[in-house]
């Protein structure tokens, strides 16, 4: 066996993951940087390093730590959003109705809280099974009727979103379109912070979502690779008439993936939501974006659960870093274009991957034609190990 | 001018593990017909593939017409006048025959498809070479003879001068290959060049002008076919003696293990079924064989006593249970295996590791799976790696490979040492040496006697007459989807068997 055949640091899966997922980060930063310099060139610098230092925007440290908080508290829905994108991925299903999922998570959880006054870990069962029971139907139609999951997905994101907007306009304060704080609607909804806050200057936010959400990434990870589940659904994935010939539920497993990915894109929005550190606003005409930014933090992440926790904190990191930039040089909206391009930037990791690969290859034929008796002989002892 | 069409010389090239072509070459003459032989992971593909494009050589040259040329992907190959027809087809499933023959040199008139005269060339062609196809059906809906056939039309549509054929009497009928045999022969009288990669001697020695033999992705020779014998050849490529004959004692039957009573099985492309009535039995200890002609409703009864299709009528029962509705796992459990007619559609997950595929049948009993439904990779590793030195399964990077990169014939030696090893009561094995070579058949052979003497039921559906005549104590011809004879090998001839198998005969069973 040559398995154990030393490779260079180059050549490994890991090193070249993370080195495209830089790469992307680089060129979107680059080009975020261009955008700014073209709208308002004395300020592009400065602009820049606030979205770059998010919550080390503030000198002192006690206020940097606590919006360090905040950024983690959005940071959990977000990687759970990544999760679910990855785990339909790697079934070979592209879950854009993550966003839907997370729509119907946010609605349910805070419709229990709200209306019935139900503790938060009611509130939070309800979200993900609101979220899986959404990624059924799409799995579903996909199992029985072919419909493609990402046309059905995005359908599925515009329903779930109006509804949900219907069902909370009967729980928001009466004089905004927000939903009623959970801290005076219903104090038993807001996730227990089990002394967490105590960490980050007493930031209320912060709760034991966070914890929970790296060990959820932890739980997809060993799923995917150690269970007899997540041979069986990769397997559909990868070839649906092969699982069939080998016994496996094909038609279930399409459904059960789906519905996985819905339950953590619908705990997710239960995440945020049940901090306490948004209201839902029932006026809203645009899908959250959780689940898409999802979508990039899944390949920035090298679409592995635990990349997936770096990626998701880079992505929240620049969005939140995207309020900081001076309000008095760019228009409001700057923000969210700078955040929208590096994010852009970072769902191309796989290409850049693919073009390292290519690169490595092609420096390598050379190389052998340069040299073919070293070449030869290694080709040679590999063979014999065989 | 130089005398030949296209050169390859001393060709190298690796691939993770394998040193797959070690310094080959072989030089085609205008108008012959060149055979390439060699076993499995002999190489002979990847030179193939060379040639046409879809590898770089990691060292040599190809010449064209004595001129030095770089081959850069198959568009390259294309402009050169070179063709290929692959084992694993390449065609768009979901386009119909004539796009598929079209596809890439499509005429327009101001930027729009204009099919009529392609569709007049394609018929003219088809005519001219017997090559039947339906233009208009969806490749995904005809059958692999059919498949083929659109290849090599393919081929012909392009005006090719140097035609590679990979295989391509594999999956044929009898009639079909002799037919091809006309062809080639026609194709070469007219000038061009024809390479064609075989593991079948006879067809060599009827077809071919010369034939270069490799071993292990090494060069062992070129022989002028008027000067060879097929023992020359064969004892070239294996380096040692193959017995042709397989080598058996009579069966002794014992009790009924499949029983099939008016068995039909709906077509997926027109209304009748494909298989109707059909009413037999296979015994433990007894080899019984499914001949025919390809697309006479095998598929389909294959799908059907293995529960991949549902059954439109009839019972099935296995070791006396009624499995008739039931799930392909649970009469997998019941002691059924499957070696499939399509190893990259059903046998394998070609995108998982070797040791994965091995337990593909198994994953899922106490001994690779914990009560909490955690792999056990340990005794996963373990037992393949114990199937593979078993069953003498060749690849780069032993359990670790990821199947895809395999040859053909270790794929399909990983799917036999699987279904054989899960020890079951009845076999089925579809076309088990599709593809592969002499000592891999002689292997597969090797095994389903053994089985059978085992006590095991074994179910075998061929469309090579040699295996249909040597392997099985019992054969039943198939046609139209209907049991229309049942032999004993010693007592039928090979022309009273084509006689059954293309309607011309039948019995009352």
């Amino acid at each position: 066996m040559n398995t154990n055949e030393k490779k260079s640091l180059f050549e490994r899966e890991g090193f070249q993951s993370l080195a495209a997922s830089l790469i992307c980060i680089l060129l979107g930063l680059l080009v975020g940087f261009l955008v700014l310099l073209c709208i308002n060139p004395a300020g592009a610098g400065t602009a820049m390093v606030s979205i770059l230092k998010n919550f080390l925007y503030f000198p002192r440290p006690a206020i940097a730590l606590e919006y360090f908080g905040s950024t983690l508290v959005k940071t959990a829905p977000l990687l759970l959003c990544t999760l679910s994108i990855l785990f339909a991925y790697k079934v070979g299903l592209f879950n854009i109705g993550a966003s839907g999922q997370y729509t119907v998570g946010a609605g349910l959880a805070l419709y229990l809280a709200l209306a019935f006054r139900m503790p938060w870990f009611v509130c939070l069962i309800a979200a993900m099974i609101g979220g899986a029971l959404l990624g059924a139907l799409a799995g579903a139609l996909k199992a029985y009727l072919n419909v493609n999951e990402v046309i059905a997905g995005i359908m599925l994101n515009w329903i779930s979103l109006y509804s949900v907007n219907m069902l909370l306009t009967n729980v928001k304060e009466s004089s905004t379109t927000y939903t009623s704080p959970l801290r005076t609607g219903n104090p038993g909804a807001l996730i227990p912070s089990l002394g967490l806050h105590h960490l980050f200057s007493e930031n209320r936010y912060v709760t034991i979502a966070i914890p929970l959400a790296v060990l959820i990434a932890a739980a997809v990870w060993v799923v995917m690779e150690k269970t007899r589940l997540g041979y069986e659904l990769k397997a559909t994935g990868l070839s649906r008439n092969a699982a069939k010939y080998a016994g496996m539920r094909e038609k279930r497993n399409i459904i059960l993936t789906m519905a996985i990915a819905g339950c953590l894109s619908g705990l997710g929005a239960a995440f945020l939501y049940l901090s306490g550190i948004e209201q839902w606003s029932c006026a809203q005409t645009a899908v959250p974006a959780m689940g898409f930014n999802g979508i990039a933090a899944a390949f920035l992440g090298g679409l592995h659960p635990i990349g997936s926790v770096f990626s998701s904190f880079f992505i929240q990191h620049i969005t939140s870093g995207g309020s900081y930039v001076d309000k008095m040089v760019y228009c409001s909206q700057i923000s969210d274009l700078i955040s929208s391009i590096i994010i852009y930037f970072c769902s191309f990791t796989l290409f850049i991957k693919h073009c390292m690969k290519q690169y490595r290859q092609k420096r390598k034929a050379s190389a052998g034609a340069a040299k073919p008796p070293k070449q030869a002989a290694a080709a040679a002892s590999g063979k014999g190990g065989n | 001018m130089s005398e030949y069409a296209v050169e390859l010389l001393g060709i190298t090239k690796r691939f993770p593990g394998i040193l797959a072509n070690d310094n080959i070459t072989v030089q085609l003459r205008k108008g012959e017909i060149h055979a390439l032989l060699g076993e499995n992971g002999a190489g002979k593909s990847t030179l193939m593939s060379i040639l046409f494009g879809m590898y770089q050589p990691d060292g040599g040259e190809i010449h064209k017409d004595g001129k030095k040329v770089e081959i850069r992907d198959p568009n390259d190959a294309n402009d050169l006048g070179i063709g290929m027809v692959h084992q694993h087809f390449k065609l768009v499933e979901c386009f119909s025959v004539l796009d598929n023959i079209i596809l890439g040199i499509e005429p327009t008139r101001n930027g729009l498809l204009k099919k009529d005269d392609a569709r007049k060339r394609v018929l003219e062609l088809s005519e001219r070479y017997r090559l039947q196809v339906d233009p208009d059906a969806l490749v995904e809906d005809i059958t692999v003879g059919m498949q083929q056939r659109t290849e090599i039309l393919k081929m012909l549509y392009r005006d090719n001068e140097i035609l590679i054929f990979d295989e391509p009497t594999a999956v044929l009928t009898v009639q079909e290959i002799a037919e091809l045999m006309q062809i080639m022969k026609g194709l070469a009288a007219e000038g061009k060049s024809i390479l064609f990669i075989s593991h079948k001697l006879n067809e060599i020695m009827e077809v071919a002008d010369r034939c270069t033999i490799l071993r292990k992705g090494k060069y062992v020779g070129t022989v002028d076919i008027a000067d060879a014998t097929p023992e020359k050849l064969s004892a070239m490529m294996v380096g040692r003696d193959v017995s042709f004959k397989v080598d058996k004692q009579p069966a002794k039957p014992g009790k009924v293990i499949l029983d099939v009573k008016g068995m039909s099985v709906a077509s997926g492309r027109h209304k009748k079924n494909a298989v109707s009535g059909a009413t037999f039995q296979v015994r433990s200890g007894e080899i019984v064989c499914i001949a025919g002609i390809d697309g006479n409703g095998q598929t389909e009864l294959v799908y059907g006593l293995s529960g991949l299709e549902p059954l439109a009528g009839g019972t099935i029962s296995l070791s006396g249970k009624d499995v008739t509705n039931e799930t392909v796992r649970r009469r997998s459990v019941l002691g059924m295996s499957h070696i499939p007619e399509d190893r990259h559609k059903h046998g394998l997950v070609l995108d998982y590791t070797l040791e994965d595929n091995m337990v593909l049948q198994r994953y899922f009993e106490p001994q690779f799976t914990d009560q909490f439904g955690m792999l056990k990779r340990r005794e996963i590793h373990d037992y393949a790696q114990r199937l593979i030195d078993r069953y003498d399964v060749r690849s780069g990077q032993g359990c670790e490979t990821v199947v895809r990169a395999m040859s053909g014939g270790n794929q399909q030696k990983a799917i036999i040492a699987r279904e054989i090893d899960k020890d079951p009561d009845f076999l089925i094995a579809v076309q088990p040496t599709r593809g592969v070579d002499v000592g891999a058949i002689e292997f597969i052979h090797k095994q389903l006697v053994e089985q059978r003497d085992a006590g095991k039921a074994v179910l075998l559906v061929s469309l090579e007459l040699d295996e249909v005549m040597d392997v099985p104590d019992r054969i039943l011809v198939m046609y139209e989807g209907e049991i229309v004879g049942e032999f004993k090998p010693e007592d039928v001839t090979v022309e009273e068997l084509g006689l059954y198998m293309t309607g011309a005969k039948r019995q009352e069973v």
